[in-house]
């Protein structure tokens, strides 16, 4: 937890040697590097696929997983991907893309959702660890990461990315023109589970910073910036990364000398950022116009 | 493969279209082909042969099975009976030599991708895998990169959308959107196209434009097209053939031979007319609306 000796000063070399002073927060900065990668790259494609619906299904699904894992022992970020992959198949046998999915599947879903943080709370209830892990898994406790907790975010990154660099040029065309992908054989089913197995394992981890209502920061609100600013998909989910990136370090490092927590941060620095580029897109519209009607009456 | 020259080359050479092994008739061939859906036959028994750069419309009323032929072509769906050969080949799904224009796709204002990559897609969409810029540098793949975006922007400029090709696709309008997926189409350099009512979704002027583009494409490249149309109207100066699909069975020729009474009668067998109107436009008056019942028809001929 962020302790309140630490203070910050206006020697920046100094602060940046305060906040790495402590093992849980190398261990924090290390597992919101590897998550924000995750999450920013994953997002794009959640974003583009419209199944932000999906993702946070898997989230609340989650929960009760890892407050299951609490329950009988296990271990709650283990209680977490399993969960979130089983919600995944789930999802996919329901109708994959939330596009296609019916009204009748999105109520479906939603009841299964709310039905699922019932169970969750029950089981937290049952392990008489109540307050403390409902507080962990609802809002993240990326300050709380143990080493093992980080060798598993390694493992998890390295199997989540190395899948989505196999897929990502079928799974955009998939996702963005199915029909022709399809006809020009690419197994377009089986990306939608593919990409839901990988959205299981970016939801899992990035539950474990931002915990499960906080998700849409790292998850939606990087990569939907990003496809408000560039419209190439390239550059778009490496900014998408950068901008995830950015918000949890910021976060980290903001909150390191705060008594706040990191979830307001990370999140607040999303909200803030995402709501200049609207703004900004806003105005250059309107001065587009403008200068459109002026040469109008120019040449009029 | 002596083909491949879609490029920017004029006219192609005569002596091309000998050497080519395939010869010119048979680009694609129906043998007794049927079709069925949900148990119900579409179609049975046809004799087909599609010939190189040849530009036909398919007309039918609805439920008739005209997107069914074109997937039967892609190799989406299986035959009930005959045999169909593509480029002398049995037809196989994912063949990069046929370009597909699926139904009424339009993007919506949520898409924030750009018409290029829509393009590139048609080229690059196949593959798995990422290439890393420095490693594609490395082994030499560098000249094939550039080769590939050359060709992206030789199909843009193929359909004239150069001027908004790099804007978000979901902004364009409805004429842009489907000239950059006709180019997505084009991209493979394929040499059958097949495009689902086009069309249907633009105004007169690009209907027309359209028309005019895609018959340029098939002489220019020779590109066998087929197109499912609503309206033969549009298509009609730029037409080889029609193909007629009704009650399971074809008839194809030219427009003349095929859209006038006594085909048209003979093929759905119920009294069919057909006026000219005085600038040259087809009306068919009393085609069944589908062929999966029979309703009472409103015969309002004279």
């Amino acid at each position: 937890m962020p302790t309140s000796d630490v203070q910050f000063s206006w020697n920046l070399v100094f602060d940046v040697q305060q906040l790495f002073t402590y093992h849980f927060m190398q261990n924090a900065f290390l597992a919101g590097m590897l998550i924000a990668l995750i999450a920013g790259s994953v997002g794009y494609f959640m974003v583009l696929r419209s199944q932000s619906f999906a993702g946070h299904t898997m989230a609340q699904v989650g929960f009760a997983g890892a407050s299951g894992a609490l329950l009988f022992g296990g271990s709650p970020v283990v209680g977490l991907l399993v969960s979130c992959i089983a919600a995944a198949l789930g999802i996919g046998l329901l109708g994959g893309r939330s596009s296609q999915t019916s009204w009748v599947h999105g109520i479906a879903i939603g009841t299964i959702q709310t039905f699922s943080m019932g169970l969750g709370i029950l089981f937290l209830q049952l392990s008489h660890s109540y307050t403390e892990n409902v507080y962990a898994i609802l809002f993240g406790a990326v300050l709380g990461i143990s080493d093992q907790d980080v060798q598993l975010v390694v493992l998890t990154t390295f199997v989540t990315l190395a899948g989505l660099i196999v897929i990502a040029r079928p799974l955009l065309f998939a996702s963005i023109d199915p029909d022709v992908a399809d006809a020009r054989g690419v197994p377009v089913r089986l990306l939608d589970y593919a990409f839901l197995i990988l959205l299981a394992f970016a939801v899992a981890q990035s539950v474990q910073v931002v915990g499960v209502l906080l998700i849409f920061g790292l998850l939606v609100t990087p990569s939907a910036i990003a496809q408000q600013v560039t419209c190439r998909p390239g550059i778009a989910v490496g900014l998408s990364i950068f901008l995830a990136l950015f918000f949890t370090w910021v976060g980290l490092a903001v909150a390191y000398f705060t008594p706040y927590p990191v979830g307001f941060f990370i999140t607040g620095l999303a909200f803030g950022t995402y709501i200049l580029v609207r703004l900004f897109r806003v105005g250059r519209t309107m001065f587009v116009r403008r200068r459109w009607f002026q040469r109008q009456r120019v040449f009029g | 493969m002596t083909h491949n020259s879609m490029g920017f080359d004029p006219v192609m050479p005569p002596l091309d279209v000998a050497r080519n092994s395939l010869g010119l008739q048979n680009v694609i061939q129906f043998e007794h082909v049927g079709v069925q859906r949900g148990g119900r036959v579409l179609w049975s028994d046809v004799q087909l042969t599609v010939g190189r750069g040849e530009f036909i419309a398919i007309l039918g009323p609805n439920g008739a099975g005209k997107s069914t032929l074109l997937k039967a072509i892609l190799g989406l769906l299986p035959l009930s009976e005959g045999r169909l050969n593509v480029l002398g080949k049995p037809v196989r799904r994912g063949n990069p030599a046929v370009g597909y224009l699926p139904q009424r796709r339009t993007f919506g204002t949520d898409v924030h991708v750009q018409g290029r990559e829509l393009v590139r897609l048609g080229l690059e969409g196949t593959r798995w895998g990422v290439p890393l810029p420095v490693l594609r540098r490395l082994w030499g793949g560098g000249r094939l990169a550039r080769e590939e975006r050359r060709r992206v922007q030789q199909a843009i400029e193929m359909v004239g959308a150069t001027a908004y090709a790099n804007r978000p696709i979901g902004t364009l309008s409805g004429g842009e959107q489907q000239r950059l997926l006709i180019a997505q189409a084009l991209v493979t350099r394929p040499r059958i196209l097949l495009l689902d009512e086009p069309l249907d979704s633009l105004d007169l002027y690009n209907q027309q434009a359209v028309s005019a583009l895609i018959r340029h494409i098939s002489q220019e490249y020779q590109i066998t097209v087929l197109l499912v149309a609503h309206d033969v109207n549009p298509l009609l100066p730029y037409l080889d053939r029609v193909l007629y699909i009704g009650r399971g069975q074809i008839a194809i020729g030219t427009p003349e031979s095929v859209i006038n009474s006594e085909t048209l009668s003979h093929l759905y067998d119920s009294p069919i007319d057909v006026l000219r109107t005085q600038d040259g436009r087809l009306i068919v008056v009393g085609q069944p609306e589908s062929v999966t019942y029979h309703p009472h028809l409103n015969h309002r001929g004279h």
